[in-house]
């Protein structure tokens, strides 16, 4: 899933683990207010240059109003918003050194392509012909060149988008602000240009904020991804620590497929314990951190891609339960199998399809083997 | 075949409804004023068949233009009327735009109440409501009688049967023509767009004339053809609020056909209106069309 192409090790951007680096933008115990309805519920955030930092969370949870607060088109009730160090709430939209890419787009339907892009500038009263050189330059980072002339009604769904990110990395902003920005697109064009996105901020240097609810996007493009809930950041972390390493039950569950089994847990050794979720079934062995206390509830979450099916039992896995096939999921790469184990423990399995569908190895009602590592799993306490 | 009794239908109309009348209109207008019923010569007689065609055609002349351009009064009248007609169109635009943009930023659940109340005034007669502001505006009038209670003013205000007057009746008449294309226009404004150019840098105001007029041009043109076009050739404004300084074609129309009797002169006067208003009109159309191709 998370298969951004990785930059070589000894160029590692993470700004976020050096304690050094000063962040291009704080978020200090903001809280916004709709009346009596908290949508953005004392944040605390801190967001750095060069960042491709996404917003992740379901419908309503605030990531938009967070958006508008960076943009200035609302206010925090408490709290402040910091933009190199300075507090941005007396500045109005138009002086921010910050774009927005809406939504909707909000390309002006009167001006041409060219108009939209130049419209920035034109605003900042530069000399005409740097005003073209950089509407060029746009039109060529977006491939656009060809439809310069034209309104954005004659153009299709993705161009316009494109239209609307030229437009608003034009100014060179410090930061550009994505609301939802590929939610209009189909699933093959949305893939192109996640990629796109992601070569474009590379060579220009911005700061992307990108809103989304769509996870594998999220995961795809984003350098760190805070999960949000109800107004407020459940975890903020690197794409692989959040599938691998989720904070808690809500993150494991909100990002990919999860099976979510829960239980108490006992200490077995120095960084192991054993999860007993049923009578009738053994218990599972895990890693676990150091503080945990013998005999409290647990979450056990563990992603289905990590279970093995198998027909034996294998000799080498620390956790191995046998249990009955109910369904199988064919998605074409990958098939899920949903299996029952005793005490009515649901499992989801997923397994590559390697082979044809017609030599496939288990069919329905099957007993089977699922096994895993100690280390394949984790155990949430919250 | 179906097909051209659809096409033929509208066609039809429009030739019984306009082009009929509009071509007996020439034809008085070409003809000369006698004492008669009707008051006009020569009336076809096709009882004499070719003889009377001929006679007929040969009594048709231009005199009556030609008198139009010897008289003064008419195209002092036709100008004065233009001129009234802009000034009150532009007078409507500057009240009508704020009203109609207030409309379409009130909240959703306001918005069929407001246009009832712009509508509101249609119920009742037009001739009441003229005959309504002449009570205003009269001398003994509740404007003045307001103002010099408030001691604002210590001696009324002479405002009935003067220019004044009849750009308050034709602003007040014509608004709800122009505040409606304005707020069908403004309504479908999309927010986000103000937002992005505020976001791109525009202040409040340079927003507004940059995206704000710019996507209401439609709505703008529309509307001031709709007051422009009926003002020109207005008369019971004029009649009822206007003075013996307020000229306008529509009352020299109105005293030619029913004071003097004389249709030719007055058909003369009606077709050259209609001259001067096809260029508009078919700019109106032009912009309905624009608009269309725009949506469509
Ligand atoms: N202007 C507003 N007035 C009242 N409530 C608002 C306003 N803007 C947003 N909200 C509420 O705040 C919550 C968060 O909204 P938003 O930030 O748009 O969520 P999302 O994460 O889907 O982008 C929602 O419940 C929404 O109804
Ligand atoms: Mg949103």
């Amino acid at each position: 899933m998370a298969d951004k192409p990785r930059k070589l090790p000894q160029e590692v951007f993470a700004p976020w683990e050096d304690p050094e680096a000063k962040p291009l933008i704080q978020f200090r115990n903001v809280t916004k207010r709709f009346g009596e309805f908290t949508a953005i519920d004392d944040l605390t955030l801190d967001i750095y240059e060069r960042e491709f930092f996404a917003l992740l969370g379901p419908s309503g949870c605030g990531k938009t109003t967070m958006m508008r607060m960076l943009a200035g088109f609302e206010a925090p009730t408490e709290g402040q918003i910091l933009l190199d160090g300075q507090n941005i709430a007396p500045v109005p939209p138009n002086l921010r050194p910050v774009n927005m890419m809406f939504q909707s787009y909000a390309l002006f339907p009167h001006l041409s392509i060219w108009d939209n892009i130049a419209f920035g500038l034109k605003r900042d009263k530069l000399p005409k012909d740097k005003i073209a050189a950089r509407v060029e330059e746009m039109l060529r980072l977006t491939r656009l060149e060809k439809f310069a002339r034209r309104k954005p009604h004659q153009i299709s769904g993705g161009q316009r988008q494109r239209v609307a990110l030229a437009r608003s990395l034009a100014k060179a902003p410090k930061l550009l602000l994505l609301d939802e920005p590929l939610g209009a697109l189909d699933r093959k064009l949305r893939e192109d240009t996640q990629f796109e996105l992601m070569d474009i901020q590379e060579k220009t240097g911005t700061t992307f904020v990108i809103v989304t609810h769509d996870q594998e996007e999220a995961m795809t493009v984003a350098s760190r991804i805070a999960v949000m809930n109800h107004g407020k950041i459940v975890q903020v972390d690197t794409p692989a620590r959040i599938y691998e390493a989720p904070a808690n039950a809500y993150v494991a569950d909100f990002i990919g497929d999860v099976n979510l089994i829960e239980g108490t847990a006992t200490r077995t050794g120095e960084d192991r314990c054993s999860v007993r979720f049923a009578e009738a079934a053994d218990p599972i062995t895990a890693e676990c951190t150091a503080d945990l206390s013998d005999g409290i509830a647990v979450t056990y979450a563990i992603r289905p891609e990590k279970i093995l099916v198998t027909a034996d039992r294998p000799a080498d896995r620390a956790n191995a339960l046998e249990g009955q096939i109910i369904d199988i999921g064919y998605l074409g790469n990958i098939s899920t199998y949903h299996v029952e184990l005793p005490g009515g423990q649901m499992i989801k399995a997923a397994m590559t399809n390697s082979t044809r569908l017609d030599r496939r190895d288990f069919t329905w009602d099957d007993r089977v083997w699922l096994s895993w590592r100690e280390t394949a799993g984790v155990v949430l306490t919250e | 075949m179906r097909r051209a009794v659809l096409i033929l239908l509208p066609y039809t109309w429009l030739a019984a409804l306009f082009l009929v009348p509009f071509l007996i209109v020439i034809k008085i207008s070409l003809s000369d004023t006698a004492l008669a019923i009707p008051p006009y010569t020569p009336t076809l007689d096709l009882t004499q068949g070719w003889e009377g065609i001929r006679t007929w055609w040969a009594g048709l002349d231009f005199e009556n233009f030609v008198f139009l351009t010897e008289d003064d009064l008419y195209w002092k009248a036709y100008l004065s009327s233009l001129k009234i007609a802009v000034i009150s169109t532009l007078i409507t635009l500057s009240i009508g735009y704020p009203i109609a943009y207030g409309m379409a930023r009130a909240p959703e659940e306001w918005r069929p109440t407001l246009m009832m109340l712009v509508i509101l005034p249609f119920w009742t007669s037009f001739l009441i409501r003229v005959y309504a502001w002449k009570a205003i505006l009269s001398k003994e009038g509740f404007l003045n009688q307001i103002l010099l209670a408030t001691g604002l003013i210590d001696d009324p205000l002479i405002i009935l049967n003067t220019n004044t007057a009849v750009y308050i009746g034709i602003v007040y008449t014509y608004l709800p023509f122009m505040i409606l294309p304005l707020y069908a226009a403004l309504e479908k404004l999309d927010g986000a767009l103000l937002e992005a150019a505020e976001d791109l840098g525009c202040s409040r105001l340079s927003a507004f004339w940059l995206v704000t007029v710019p996507l209401s041009k439609q709505g703008i043109i529309a509307g001031c053809f709709l007051v422009f076009i009926p003002v020109v050739g207005e008369f019971v404004i004029p009649a009822l609020l206007g003075g013996s300084e307020t000229l306008m074609i529509g009352k020299v129309l109105w005293e030619e056909f029913f004071s003097n009797r004389d249709w030719p002169v007055a058909s003369a006067v009606a077709v050259i209106l209609l001259a001067i208003l096809i260029i508009p009109i078919v700019l109106f159309l032009k912009n309905e069309e624009k608009q269309r191709e725009a949506e469509g």
